[in-house]
């Protein structure tokens, strides 16, 4: 396995995911000898997994299964450790886009974090492209960067130890692209800048506060940039399931009329006498909205550097 | 490592034949440089020919004739009305609409447009000629110089294409042509669909083929992309104008739908040619021949009849000519269908394995049947990602795929994008938004054999808590609580 390349059968020193359940997953090293607790017990790595092909279910000690999954970037934004607050992949896929990346493509990007990002971008520009990373966090650099060897993407990165709103980004005219998660974005504009290919590239910055967006938009145009917009993005999750809607009785008619058959005429469902208190009932299919969900993560800021 | 990057600004020109996109303003248009060919563009006619040598991403004006100049780097930003001294008013208590502030008539406008005056000077002209501009705050003048600027100066940018600036265009321009998916729900497709170098992806859309092109663009060149098409013939005319290099074109495949079912089953008969291509190939046949006969008999009743042994012998030259011709149309026809022979053989070898890489599917089609049919062809442990203008026949999808069994992580999501205004002191969103952008069903597959390894157990065997999870998961999807 690799995060930029599938692979047909589990392998050692493989990170894949196991889904337990709904909402429910952990990564696990593939190790031989080793072994992994879920709630259901048990894997037993060399002989639950090494050789298994991904996507199978897998049987616990305690009987239970679950399922081994090949890794992506998306399962492993929803499944890494935190070591800050991280991207979530509705944003990427725009900052995705956005950036014009592709396979060849040439990024910066700042802070590396988690590394939520930074694998999705190793994934899109796979396998010409190189991704330049810079952490001031020496302890989180230096995570990121084993992170990437066990992912077997490390070729394709550079991690940087330095702060890019005094250092840059150790490069110079190679990017095509520079994306900004910093708390003073406004401050690295000018290291951005020189990191970009004569011909110029896009740029994203992705800020929380609008204060921020407000000054990395004013130095963006002071430096000449084009196209600034800024945007946000959210996702709504729809919730599918079958809601029972019992029928109001108004009570019989002269007539002996049922009052629920002449508001519904005909049932638009079927309409089974119901558990509860003997009231008929309209089932039907829909999708409703979680009760809550994420409601801001940050704006997006993007603009094109134009040539030198 | 990929710091040495020689940057030579050849592959940066714009060259004749390049696929390019128009930018004025926020709206794009995409065309085929060809010189000579007049472009309409934001209702303008236009000459592309002034294009062809500059750099990408070069903006040009338009003179009266729709030629294009370059557009020197000197008069960029906001070089209307500076230099004299700035006035403003502070609020807009004494500016009444009387209708009359501008002194200059619509007749006015329309002589110095046909003297040829710049956008700008006529800008300046409009400015000068308004009695309330003076009195309007700078906020307001702003407006106004922007408002003008966006109705007579007429600067065109040529971009190179790339998903983000098609996918825009289309949504702009041609939401229906795309069953208006826009541009953050192409996004989230791409990357729910770990849509990468090297894979074998599956595709089916009836967006213009601006997916296709978007999937091929994010594969740049590796691995094999298979089109399913419903119809006569797969539809591309959006993945063109991503001006893909000739190499691109040798990773894409295409495969009828209607053969899907045979194909399934291993009943596909690749030998067997699609009946169109077939009646066609062999009328064309028969055709010539019989032509060719009736030919050979009718220069032999001319040669009997005739005197005129010149005009007779070069007629016989014209027919042996026109018999080539069509020799070589039938030889052409059969060539074609050869090669489209060929074609449904190498996709049919990329789908026999079952085990592509991943499916995407955006279409005007009830998304249900085809992720049911398409899925079977996908390998386990990959994703896949429907996309429908609607959402019931995602609901619908989402019930027969739990019911069905063999994908798991199952959602159905739809993303809201809002942009917004940012300038100093006036930043908020933006008046307008986009309604809707359609919605995506996106799962994992997973391989629907039972438990696969030494079955220790069975599903019956399970533990108490694993039962009663999966319970839980099924009523809370199932029914109401």
């Amino acid at each position: 396995m690799s995060f930029v390349k599938y692979s047909e059968f589990v392998q050692e020193g493989d990170v894949v995911i196991i889904f337990i359940g709904h909402d429910s997953m952990m990564p696990i090293k593939v190790e031989s000898g080793a072994q992994t607790q879920t709630r259901y017990g048990a894997i037993r790595h060399s002989s639950d997994l090494i050789g298994q092909k991904f996507g199978s279910k897998v049987t616990c000690s305690k009987g239970g299964w679950v399922y081994v999954l090949h890794p992506t970037p998306e399962l492993w934004t929803v499944n890494l450790p935190h070591r800050t607050q991280i991207l979530y992949t509705t944003d990427i896929a725009n900052i995705t886009l956005m950036l014009d990346l592709k396979p060849g493509s040439i990024v910066c990007e700042s802070g590396t974090g988690s590394g939520s990002l930074s694998h999705a971008i190793l994934r899109t520009i796979a396998p010409s492209g190189h991704l330049h990373t810079v952490e001031f966090h020496a302890q989180r650099a230096e995570k990121a960067a084993q992170e990437f060897r066990d992912h077997k993407v490390a070729h394709m990165v550079t991690v940087r130890n330095q702060d890019v709103c005094k250092e840059g980004f150790g490069v110079v005219g190679i990017a095509d692209a520079v994306f900004l998660d910093i708390p003073s974005p406004w401050e690295a504009i000018t290291h951005a800048k020189r990191a970009f290919k004569r011909k110029g590239g896009r740029l994203c910055s992705f800020s929380p506060c609008i204060e921020q967006v407000q000054r990395t938009c004013e130095v963006l145009l002071d430096q000449g940039f084009q196209e600034i917009h800024t945007l946000e993005v959210l996702q709504r999750m729809h919730d599918v399931r079958s809601v029972t809607l019992p029928l109001p009785d108004f009570g019989s008619e002269e007539g002996g009329l049922d009052s629920a058959k002449m508001i519904f005429d005909p049932p638009s469902e079927e309409v089974p006498s119901s558990a509860n208190a003997g009231y008929p009932a309209v089932i039907c299919r829909t999708a409703t909205p979680p009760r809550e969900m994420a409601g801001h993560t940050g704006y997006l800021t993007f603009a094109s550097k134009p040539r030198d | 490592m990929a710091d040495a990057v020689v940057e030579t600004d050849v592959e940066c020109r714009i060259s004749e034949g390049d696929y390019v996109v128009l930018k004025r303003g926020d709206v794009y248009k995409s065309v085929q440089i060809d010189k000579k060919k007049k472009v309409i563009f934001e209702k303008q006619w236009i000459f592309l020919d002034g294009a062809v040598g500059e750099l990408y991403g070069s903006t040009f004006e338009v003179d009266a004739g729709g030629k294009l100049g370059l557009r020197k780097a000197s008069n960029t930003g906001n070089s209307t009305g500076d230099g004299e001294t700035k006035e403003a008013g502070l609020d807009n208590r004494h500016i009444v609409d009387d209708g009359k502030s501008q002194k200059l008539t619509r007749d006015d406008i329309e002589s110095l447009k046909e003297q040829g005056l710049k956008g700008q000077e006529i800008i300046q002209q409009l400015i000068d000629n308004s009695t309330t501009f003076r009195d309007k705050t700078e906020f307001a003048q702003e407006k106004y110089i922007k408002k003008k600027k966006k109705k007579y100066e007429s600067h065109i940018t040529v971009l190179k294409p790339s998903t983000r600036i098609l996918a825009m265009m289309y949504h702009g321009r041609e939401p229906g042509k795309v069953c208006h998916l826009r541009y953050d729900t192409l996004a989230q497709l791409l990357t729910l669909g770990n849509i990468h170098a090297g894979s074998k992806i599956i595709v089916f859309e009836t967006c213009a083929g601006l997916v296709l092109g978007s999937v091929m663009e994010r594969m740049g060149g590796y691995g094999s992309v298979i089109q399913m098409y419903p119809g006569r013939g797969p539809v591309r005319a959006a993945m063109e104008s991503f001006g893909f290099p000739s190499h691109f074109h040798d990773t894409l495949h295409e495969f009828p739908l209607c053969k899907v079912n045979a194909m399934l089953s291993g009943t596909l008969n690749l030998d067997e040619k699609d009946p169109d291509g077939q009646s066609d190939g062999r009328l064309g046949e028969q055709s010539a021949s019989s032509r060719l006969s009736s030919g050979g008999s009718k220069e032999g009743s001319s040669e009997s009849q005739s005197m005129e042994v010149c005009t007779q012998q070069a007629r016989a030259k014209e027919v042996v000519q026109t018999e080539k011709l069509r020799d070589q149309k039938a030889q052409e026809k059969r060539v074609k269908i050869e090669e489209k022979r060929r074609r449904l053989a190498a996709a049919a070898a990329l789908l026999e394995g079952r085990n592509a890489d991943g499916l995407v599917i955006a279409s005007r089609f009830h998304p249900c049947p085809l992720l049911l049919g398409l899925l079977k062809f996908v390998a386990p442990s990959r994703p896949f990602v429907v996309y429908c203008q609607y959402r019931e026949p995602l609901i619908e999808c989402y019930t027969k795929l739990r019911e069905q069994g063999g994908a798991i992580n199952i959602r159905l999501t739809d993303t809201w994008v809002r942009h917004y205004q940012v300038l100093p002191n006036r930043t908020h969103p933006m008046l307008l938004m986009s309604g809707g952008g359609g919605y995506v069903l996106s799962g994992i597959t997973v391989s629907a054999e039972t438990v696969t390894l030494g079955a220790r157990q069975n599903a019956a065997g399970e533990p108490a808590a694993k039962r009663i999870k999966r319970d839980e998961i099924t009523s809370t999807s199932n029914s109401s609580a």
